[in-house]
């Protein structure tokens, strides 16, 4: 590779050609401050439109000052990060872009996340030389997302997640000049739009302009409630995660420490999402077979390949991009769903409540889960299977609204039956879990014989679009894996045109899988943070004693006492569910 | 005989094509259809005076022409055979009637090249472009030249870009021919969206083959077989006019798979804008082709390596395609004769604001301004005081009495803290606020920044508040000084040229007029009487007869008084609509 040498700040450095200045100059520990810049390292993941000009360098020779973030460093150029004229113009766009910001900061439900308070704070901003109009739009809140848009700054992170990655083509810049700012078309609501809700965007938001609905009060009430039963179920990537919001090292796995919390929390059942991602298995796997055994047999009817299910922003992705295939994916609701259908029967049964009094809360890695428990599928006469679904960020501000001192809590366990789960559970927090635990259930029950390895390694990984054939005692199943809605648009698309010929696939909207979720502590562009926390998903795993979902003891008893064997009418009624045509939901609001 | 009556969309608006149609009805009456030819051409340029009509060969030109002077125009004109005195052209100067563009001040001092067939040939006729050597440039090369000498050609030239960037325009072309790629593509940016700039517009309606013309020779040199002309829809007659004219070119195999049998294939499409001023910057423009968001993005990439869907792209102004035939035909050394220095050719001005002579002008570059204004212009109208000329649009400045004899050309103006712009030229007089003018052009940018980049976003809308202020008499010398720290990082820090350049007014009329600035913060006073917040009017209780008619014709009833005794104005009632300085007839109505 072609090397270039320059100048930043008096020291020269070397870098390969098509470095961008601010690359080059992290190599040499000069951090030049952006605002507007993401980037995701190793995942493709990039927004760099060169807007906010919070980066600017002076380069020698140069008539203006140059953006470090899309400026390629050349042969001996020479560039000054910090002298007055640098400094005065970086303060002064700072300073213009808070003159149009709401002084909301104590409020703000970014407050502590900010990276536009961070920039101010970092360039020791005390006075904002400007006055006068700010922005002021109205605020758009969904099932899922709040969008509070006198808070964007027209970074244009969530426009380029929304239509390069996830390509559902939702947000964008809208308007001119001043009145410029990110929106549905037409200025439509977002539950007007064909958001799929995977709040990637909230994700990479730099401010509070796009934030989660907070369900955090409607759990207190509940759990200050006499007559309620609360029960809280926590999704896998969940406790992965957490710890960061604690100041612990990205990827320190918190299990039994965030199961104390909630015990101290006040949740009568301190049950795992796992529980119900065994189960999934149980139901998605079986659907697997059934569906292979059939088209093996020449069963012209029967749909392959078969497509997970688990994630509800990539459910509302293809209703509203690809209605004409909703026949594909599994019919198996996510184990989110599950677990709140199990509880409110099965469990409330056995604990002779109602399910008007029982009241389950999902802590998910997600924001899309909002939407999802509120879909009407999902509820018996109004009342719904799951009730609240809080993110990994609500849960530690309750904990921290509780007086907790996570850090010192001790490691519990969580309460049976519905807190037990296998290694196979947990690993549906990141991408390719989910058909890693199935290959290890389908494979079992359909060779009759013993898993030859349990570690599918072909199956992990991050790159965005991977396949690998996996040999079931003589059958070779090919399967793809997709995450980010971009990837899984690839495959689709490659499925509709003939192209590919895979026997089941998994796609999770968020890069990286649930580990990635809308409802994670903020990355804040580490890509790192990703990694750790997948590596932390698959240690667990291993720390499980039982690594097969079929192999759960609380599943086997569930269906001796309950659901009768995979796929029964009765499983059929609690866990599966149908899908919906949303193609032409486009409505103009009056 | 060839009756020519301007089809621009000036004369058009003031009855053009009825005068064309009774100068038909006429002659039909008169059975000379057969010798006289009523022809809608171009535009004349002479927007002050229009409708224009001009008799050939005999070069008879009337002015400010109505429907209802058609009879006349035939009846002595052609059957009388002698001029008809009412609609010449009078000299202000002598009160002289003159019959000939040639004795005209307007027309003296301007040589047409990009003009060369506005005025002259019927813009829907290729026979008629073809006629005044059309089409001769782009036969030739492809009979006898290769594109490298073309290139050379053009490069000799000296041609610089005439959308105001000024890059010479065969150093582009080379650049787009040496990036290697089967695809390849010509724009033409047609977005001008300068206020009360109508070159390119001009151009397209009264000489549209001169740039379908102008893009083959481009796609020829650079290895491009496809055409963009990316055109704003607001307008309409060019947009009608160039795809008439795209499509005479094509049935005489001029644009098409095999042009003039040379093997050559090239074909042009229309892109429509919607009338977004950023549009016209080079990335902005090809995104907005592509169907995106029609927003800048930074360069490198330059289009001439990635333009249009990726592809090198070569872009070119309107006019600086207009150029190009004619300088193949008489070629570069009678080119780069004629100008400056540095800056060969013509360059096209809308000459508008307070001269007596608006209209659409080509001058040789290194021109003075004073020739412009006070020669081309007729002078300041009305005998007031010149003041100032704003030059290169919203991103240009004012340059004053002391710039008036540098020549005009793409270096010297930027010296003198302007620029060349597109073509926009607006002439001010003693009566304009030069505030206000800076917070006239900085709204123009307000209102079409694409607020992209915080900078051009929010910091011109910080201008254009503490200007605000200002004319309202709330600045304070701080605004003044935070106008221009303000502006010089805007300047530093925008994305693109817009935001670069969006500044210039304001600086340029601090600059060059400061005291007026410091006139509105200081002693709360509007020097030009403009500045509403800073006006008041007083009655002269000596002069004032108590006549009422103030007292009458206030709309808010601010004035009171008896009748035959002074009349007073309640101050805090009075909202300067200035109605009662315009009735009094006593002159006893002050403005201070």
């Amino acid at each position: 590779m072609d090397k270039i040498k320059l100048t930043i700040d008096n020291k020269e450095v070397e870098v390969a050609k098509g470095t961008t200045i601010l690359d080059a100059a992290k190599t040499i520990g000069v951090h030049i401050p952006t605002l507007c810049h993401m980037k995701l390292d190793d995942m493709g993941i990039e927004n760099k439109p060169g807007g906010c000009r919070v980066c600017v360098v002076e380069v020698e020779g140069r008539r203006n000052l140059a953006p470090a973030c899309v400026t390629e460093a050349n042969n001996g150029m020479q560039v000054n990060t910090h002298n007055m004229r640098v400094i005065n113009a970086r303060r002064t766009v700072t300073e213009l872009i808070i003159s149009d910001h709401p002084f909301e900061c104590l409020t703000c439900a970014k407050a502590g996340e900010c990276e536009l308070q961070d920039l101010a704070h970092a360039m020791g901003i005390r006075e904002i030389h400007f006055e006068g109009e700010k922005s002021t739009y109205r605020e758009d809140t969904s099932p899922a997302i709040i969008r509070d848009l006198d808070k964007c700054i027209m970074c244009r992170r969530c426009e380029m997640m929304c239509n390069e990655v996830q390509t559902v083509g939702v947000l964008s810049a809208i308007n001119r000049g001043f009145n410029a700012v990110v929106s549905p078309a037409f200025e439509q609501n977002l539950d007007h739009s064909a958001c799929t809700y995977c709040g990637q965007c909230v994700a990479v938001c730099p401010t509070g302009a796009l934030t989660e609905v907070d369900h955090t009060p409607a759990v207190i009430r509940a759990l200050s409630d006499p007559t309620k039963t609360v029960v809280v179920q926590t999704a896998p990537a969940v406790r992965a995660a957490l710890g960061e919001e604690f100041g612990l090292e990205a990827g320190t796995l918190v299990t039994g420490k965030m199961a104390a919390a909630l015990r101290r929390l006040g949740f009568d059942f301190v049950f795992d999402t796992d529980f119900a991602a065994d189960l999934t298995i149980m139901e998605e796997g079986t659907e697997l077979l059934d569906r292979l055994t059939r088209f093996l047999e020449g069963d012209k009817e029967v749909k392959l390949p078969m497509l997970t299910s688990c994630c509800p922003a990539w459910v509302k992705f293809f209703e509203h991009q690809f209605p004409d295939m909703k026949d594909i994916p599994s019919s198996a609701k996510s184990p989110q769903q599950m677990f709140g259908a199990i509880a409110k029967t099965y469990f409330a049964d056995k604990q002779k409540i109602d399910r008007k009094d029982l009241v389950v809360v999902s802590i998910m890695p997600c924001v899309a889960k909002k939407y999802e428990c509120g879909r009407e599928e999902f509820a018996v006469d109004g009342n719904p299977d799951v009730d609240f679904a809080l993110t990994t960020r609500e849960l530690a501000a309750l904990i921290k609204l509780s007086n907790i001192e996570f850090n010192a809590l001790p490691d519990e366990d969580f309460d049976k039956p519905m807190g037990e789960s296998t290694g196979a559970g947990v690993i549906f927090g990141t991408t390719g879990g989910v058909i890693e635990a199935a290959v290890r259930t389908a494979y079992e029950l359909h060779t009759k014989k013993e898993l030859p390895k349990i570690n599918y390694t072909e199956l992990r990984g991050m790159e965005g679009v991977r396949e690998a054939t996996i040999d079931f005692d003589g059958l070779p199943i090919r399967i793809g894996i997709a995450h980010g809605l971009g990837n899984a648009r690839t495959l689709l698309e490659d499925i509709q045109s003939g192209k590919s010929h895979y026997h089941a696939i998994e796609i999770m909207s968020c890069p990286g899988g649930c580990i990635g979720g809308g409802g994670q502590p903020y990355h804040h562009s580490d890509s790192s943070i990703l990694k750790k926390r997948q590596k932390a998903i698959y240690s667990e795993d291993e720390r499980k004693t039982i690594r097969k979902s079929h192999e759960n003891t609380y599943i086997i008893k569930l269906y001796e006492e309950f659901l009768e064997k995979p796929m029964s009418e009765k499983a059929h009624q609690l866990l599966h569910t149908s899908y919906f045509d949303r193609s032409t939901q486009f409505e103009q609001e009056d | 005989m060839h009756i020519l009556v301007c089809g621009g969309t000036g004369c058009r608006a003031s009855q053009a094509e009825l005068i064309s149609e009774n100068l038909k009805t006429e002659i039909e009456n008169r059975g000379l259809e057969n010798e006289i030819k009523v022809v809608s051409t171009g535009c004349f340029g002479f927007c002050e005076k229009g409708p224009v009509v001009k008799v050939v060969p005999d070069d008879t030109f009337y002015t400010e022409v109505r429907p209802s002077d058609a009879k006349d125009i035939i009846e002595e004109h052609v059957i009388k055979g002698r001029p008809l005195k009412r609609l010449l052209y009078k000299n202000p100067k002598n009160e002289n009637k003159v019959t000939s563009t040639a004795h005209i001040d307007f027309y003296k001092k301007q040589v047409r090249i990009a003009l060369r067939n506005c005025g002259f040939i019927d813009p829907e006729n290729v026979d008629e472009y073809i006629g005044r050597d059309g089409y001769a440039a782009l036969g030739k090369i492809l009979a006898e030249k290769s594109p490298e000498e073309v290139i050379a050609i053009i490069k000799d030239s000296e041609l610089r870009g005439r959308g105001g960037g000024g890059f010479p325009t065969g150093l582009k072309w080379e650049i787009t021919r040496n990036v290697e790629n089967k695809e390849k593509y010509v724009v033409c940016n047609a977005d001008e969206g300068d206020p009360g700039a109508f070159m390119d517009r001009s151009i397209l309606e009264g000489d549209p083959h001169s740039v379908i013309e102008a893009m083959a020779i481009c796609g020829f040199c650079i290895g491009a077989d496809k055409g963009l002309v990316y055109i704003r829809a607001e307008y309409p007659l060019a947009i009608e006019r160039l795809k008439i004219a795209i499509k005479q070119a094509r049935e005489y195999g001029l644009l098409g798979d095999n042009i003039l049998e040379s093997g050559f294939k090239f074909d042009i499409e229309l892109r429509y804008g919607a009338g977004a001023f950023f549009s016209g910057e080079e990335t902005a423009l090809i995104h907005s082709m592509e169907g995106f968001r029609g927003e800048p993005t930074f360069k490198p990439p330059f289009p001439s390596v990635s333009g249009y869907k990726g592809k090198p792209t070569n872009v070119n102004n309107v006019e600086t395609f207009a150029n190009i035939p004619v300088i193949i035909n008489k070629g570069a050394e009678w080119f780069n004769a004629i100008g400056s220095e540095k800056s060969k050719g013509t360059k096209v001005f809308a000459l508008a604001g307070k001269v007596n002579n608006v209209g659409l002008i080509e001058v040789p570059m290194g021109i003075t301004l004073r020739e412009i204004i006070f020669d081309i212009g007729g002078g300041i109208r009305g005998g007031k005081k010149f003041k100032a000329v704003q030059t290169g649009g919203p991103s240009g400045g004012c340059l004053t009495e002391k710039d008036l004899d540098i020549p005009i050309d793409y270096d010297n103006l930027i010296k003198a803290g302007s620029m060349m712009g597109s073509g926009g030229m607006i002439v001010l007089d003693e009566d304009d606020c030069m505030v206000s003018i800076a917070k006239f052009y900085l709204e123009f940018t307000l209102d079409e920044s694409c607020g992209k980049c915080t900078p051009c976003r929010i910091g011109n809308k910080r201008l254009f508040e503490i200007l605000e202020k200002i004319t309202e008499g709330k600045g304070t010398e701080e605004d003044l000084e935070r106008l221009r720290l303000l502006s010089n990082v805007i300047k530093d820090t925008s994305l693109c040229g817009l935001g670069q350049t969006s500044p210039n007014p304001i600086l340029s009329t601090l600059d060059n007029f400061y005291d007026e600035y410091k006139a509105h913060v200081v002693d709360g006073k509007c020097p030009a009487g403009q500045c509403k917040s800073l006006l008041k009017y007083e009655i002269d209780s000596e002069a004032c007869t108590g006549c009422t008619l103030c007292f009458r014709n206030c709309p808010v009833g601010a004035i009171s008084g008896e009748r035959k005794s002074p009349h007073y104005i309640d101050q805090s009632l009075c909202i300067k609509c200035g109605v009662c300085y315009d009735k009094c007839k006593f002159k006893a109505i002050n403005i201070v």
